[in-house]
């Protein structure tokens, strides 16, 4: 359990930089197709904002943006997001995550493709993102044992 | 006593040197793991990662598409790993589930 820290500087600035982080890492998981990026490192970047405002609003306040609960539950719909997408495929009688497989209209199989990966990695970053904070409020909330 | 392990790190570190010296040059095609065939005379997967990611998946980025299309089991392997992870931190560090 992080408590508020009494810094106004340090508050202000988190309140500030938090939009731009978190921004930063939609861009990388959207632009992983065409640079550096992809939903492991926009996962993490999430996380990371979120985890800076844990540490610097403390826990309870921080709940409004991201609640505790939340952690493992969408870790799971992150992990269910990547696994339906193979399903699909499978449904569509291809292999498992063969997306070109998939019948949507009016796409070429590299386009499919490519929809494919982005729902994948949209996948792995709500995945990573839930829960490098799950573990992270578990790490630190049991420390002042309530 | 003190000396020994400075004395280990020089070592060290002017071994790494010396055999980073050997590596091939960044595209070199000549190298062995940038060939298109093996020397045994298979056809090598980097080869046709490079050649082919582009059209296949029509985005630039070769280890997106290698990552989340072609080693696309490993990735769901990943994410399950990091799932279990969480799981596992939650059951033994949370009082309250």
């Amino acid at each position: 359990m992080t408590s508020s820290s009494n810094n106004p500087i340090l508050i202000i600035a988190s309140r500030l930089l938090t939009p731009f982080i978190q921004l930063f890492a939609l861009y990388v998981i959207v632009h992983g197709h065409y640079g550096p990026g992809g939903g492991f490192q926009g996962g993490a970047m999430l996380a990371a904002s979120i985890i800076f405002l844990r540490l610097s609003l403390g826990t309870e306040i921080s709940q409004r943006i991201f609640k505790k609960t939340w952690g493992i539950p969408l870790g799971i719909l992150g992990a269910i997001v990547f696994f339906s997408t193979g399903l699909l495929t499978l449904v569509f009688g291809g292999t498992f995550l063969e997306f070109n497989e998939l019948a949507l209209p009016g796409l070429s199989k590299a386009e499919l493709h490519f929809y494919g990966i982005l729902v994948v990695e949209i996948g792995v970053s709500i995945a990573v993102m839930s829960i490098l904070i799950s573990i992270f409020d578990d790490l630190s909330g049991e420390s002042d044992c309530d | 006593m003190k000396k020994a392990p400075l004395i280990i790190l020089i070592l060290f570190g002017v071994t790494l040197l010396y055999f980073t010296s050997w590596l091939p040059n960044l595209g070199e095609l000549q190298s062995l793991q940038h060939r298109e065939r093996s020397p045994i005379g298979s056809q090598v997967a980097a080869a046709y990662y490079i050649k082919f990611a582009g059209q296949d998946a029509a985005s630039p980025n070769v280890v997106t598409v290698i990552l989340a299309d072609y080693r696309s089991f490993d990735t769901l392997g990943e994410i399950i790993v990091i799932l279990t992870a969480g799981i596992v931190c939650c059951l033994i560090l949370r009082k309250n589930l």
